[in-house]
């Protein structure tokens, strides 16, 4: 069993959903990712995604390139990133999911790069810009280490298309809530609901949605949320806190946010 | 050896498509339209009309007798690229995309630009084929190609200052992306270079192929079957890619020329086939520039065009299998064959063919008189006339 799944049967018997928070790791720096990850544990949070940044960072918006971009220029790279995942480790067993590009594991070896980050903690892995026809290398990696693979679809991803990734996929499904690069919504469409529709019903229970890509109020995950998720993802909008919190009060920030954000995947 | 169609968009190992799930319903339609349209009698005839009637097609190829007894050795003939409407290469690949843009009902095409050559190609193709268009270029190239920002908004074009990462070609496709993410049902992303996910590599090279296929006409006309020597600069690769892949199967020498900057010892090049290693980045698998973690490096060359850290995977491809030599070229040198075919030949080259000219002149040296080399002259030099004058001062100051 994975912490994964181990951590959405819990919810499913405390009649909760999943609080999915996505940090930049080293951003501000790795202290403030630790007092980070400390502050979603306390506030709530029931998995931590952990982006180690890449230098080109496409699929990403404004806020998640510039944190990227302050962490890999204070010197954030793979050794670091163990380091600090090993950390983590030592406080809590929250589920750990990594996420970043393709190449970061190509370039190192994609069994290399996973059992490396697997051996210290992280339990799934996310790559913004694997296309499911890519994926052989890389799958074979996590199965050969027990690690998620957790694949994307988006609004336009056809029924049979969902069907097919969500059998690639391990832990969760990351459903990408609209037409864009990360970030904050201020609204969203109708298209947004008929897309969880249409991905409930192609994957049948087999495996949990998680639903991201600017959702960044306790409303808009109530919302997302009532209309079939079993997760909501929260990235920016935590960057964007810690972005405006001076670094002794990052944990308790976090924790108040991560707490109201909470209140929305508790069902009545 | 010809790859006429890579299956899967693969080059060997190279090419493919990695790209957010978003984009994948988009590239499939756009090569489920390619494919529709390329041998389209009515879609050949068209872009024909618009290469000919339009662009200036078929270009000369020209004899440099002058640069040739001057250098002594192979006859240097130049692939006169720099004659099309526009300046560059460009031009083929912008008509041919446009029109398969307006065949698919996409009204707003985003593109991106390095030197400005493929935005001010851009701008034309969709000013003439009622398009809109924006363009997204790296702040460091607004700066330093003025006279291409301007010629853009000219003809109607919207250009976006990147001032990301390093505010070059790789951050202005970076943006395209994020656009073409973000407006993917109304918009044609009209890529310049043959890079990026299956299937632009592909279809980038058959719109660029135009200029391969006219190089073997016009040396039947001078009575050979193919030149001995083909020499193209290599950024993305868009115009040496046009220029080898009709010629793979002659018996030619061919060679792709990347910026050596100030030297491939440096960090101040973009020499990825020459020094490069294998990895992902805008969709494809290829050679990068990048540290041994996977970060991508900074580039540089005087010439904005081939400032560039990845390269088009079927010139990865043409490296391993040994069709192609890739070798490099110095600013300075490239600012001093700029300077040569000027003088000799009246011929202004854009820094980018600039490469390839110095090349030549190096391996013409070697040849002899009997053999024929032919370089392709992607674009021409108006733009880059401040980069080299300031070049030149700076570098007399330098020596004193």
């Amino acid at each position: 069993m994975s912490r994964i799944k181990d951590k959405f049967q819990e919810l499913k018997r405390k009649k909760q959903k999943a609080l999915i928070a996505y940090l930049v790791a080293g951003y501000p720096n790795e202290k403030g990712t630790i007092s980070a990850v400390r502050g979603l544990v306390k506030g709530g949070a029931d998995i931590i995604e952990l982006g180690l940044p890449f230098s080109d960072p496409l699929a990403d918006g404004p806020i998640i390139q510039n944190a990227s971009y302050l962490s890999l220029r204070k010197g954030m790279n793979l050794t670091k990133f163990v380091n600090l995942v090993k950390k983590i480790r030592k406080e809590t067993q929250i589920p750990l999911v990594l996420m970043t590009y393709a190449n970061l594991l190509y370039r190192n070896g994609y069994d290399k790069f996973v059992s490396m980050v697997k051996k210290v903690g992280i339990d799934g892995l996310i790559l913004a810009d694997m296309a499911v026809e890519e994926s052989k290398d890389f799958l074979n990696a996590a199965h050969r280490n027990n690690v998620d693979a957790i694949f994307l679809i988006s609004p336009n991803t056809s029924p049979q298309r969902i069907t097919t990734i969500a059998n690639a996929s391990s832990g969760f499904l990351y459903l990408v809530s609209v037409f864009g690069t990360t970030g904050i919504q201020q609204q969203f469409k109708q298209y947004t609901l008929e897309a969880i529709k249409t991905t409930k019903k192609a994957i049948n229970g087999k495996i949990p949605l998680g639903v991201g890509f600017g959702i960044s109020t306790k409303d808009q995950a109530r919302f997302i949320l009532r209309n079939g998720a079993d997760a909501i993802i929260v990235g920016s909008a935590f960057l964007r806190l810690i972005e405006k919190t001076p670094q002794q009060k990052i944990e308790t920030k976090i924790a108040s946010f991560a707490k109201e954000l909470k209140k929305a995947t508790i069902l009545e | 050896m010809k790859l006429e169609y890579p299956k899967n968009g693969k080059f060997g190992e190279f090419g493919g498509r990695f790209i957010p799930e978003t984009l994948v319903p988009a590239v499939e339609e756009l090569e489920e339209a390619y494919l529709r349209f390329k041998d389209d009698i009515n879609f050949r005839k068209e872009l024909d009309y618009y290469l000919t009637q339009y662009a200036g097609r078929p270009t000369p190829l020209y004899f440099a007798k002058n640069l040739s007894e001057a250098t002594g050795g192979a006859k240097i003939y130049l692939k006169r690229e720099d004659l099309l409407h526009g300046g560059a290469h460009k031009i083929n690949n912008t008509l041919g995309q446009g029109l398969l843009a307006k065949r698919m009902k996409k009204k707003r095409i985003i593109a991106e630009t390095g030197a400005g050559q493929h935005g001010v190609a851009t701008a034309m193709a969709c000013a003439a084929l009622g398009l809109q268009s924006e363009v997204y270029m790296g702040y460091k190239d607004t700066q330093r190609q003025k006279l291409n920002v301007f010629r853009m908004k000219l003809l109607g074009s919207i250009v976006h200052p990147v001032k990301e990462g390093t505010q070059a070609l790789k951050d202005a496709i970076n943006e395209a992306i994020r656009d073409w993410i973000t407006n993917v049902k109304t918009t044609y992303y009209l890529l310049g270079s043959a890079v990026g996910p299956h299937p632009y590599p592909v279809m980038v090279r058959d719109f660029q192929s135009v200029i391969g296929k006219e190089i073997l006409t016009q040396m039947s006309e001078i009575g050979k079957k193919s030149p001995d020597s083909v020499v193209a600069c290599v950024g993305g690769g868009s115009n040496a890619i046009g220029t080898f892949y009709p010629l793979i199967d002659e018996d030619t020498e061919m060679f792709g020329i990347e910026a050596g900057g100030e030297g491939i010892k440096t960090d101040h090049h973009s020499a990825t086939l020459a020094i490069g290693s294998k990895g992902i980045l805008h969709g494809m698998l290829t050679y990068l520039l990048q540290d041994k973690e996977g970060q991508i490096s900074d580039t540089h060359s005087i010439a904005a065009g081939l400032d560039y850290p990845g390269v088009g995977p079927e010139h990865a491809y043409l490296k391993d299998i040994n069709r192609v030599k890739y070798d490099t070229v110095s600013d300075n040198d490239a600012v001093q064959a700029f300077l040569l075919l000027a003088k000799h030949e009246g011929i202004i080259p854009a820094l980018e063919s600039s490469h390839a000219v110095a090349h030549a002149i190096k391996i013409a040296r070697k040849m002899p008189k009997s053999e024929t080399i032919v370089v392709t002259l992607s674009g021409r030099g108006d733009k880059d006339v401040e980069v080299v004058e300031k070049y030149l001062s700076e570098n007399v100051k330098n020596k004193r």
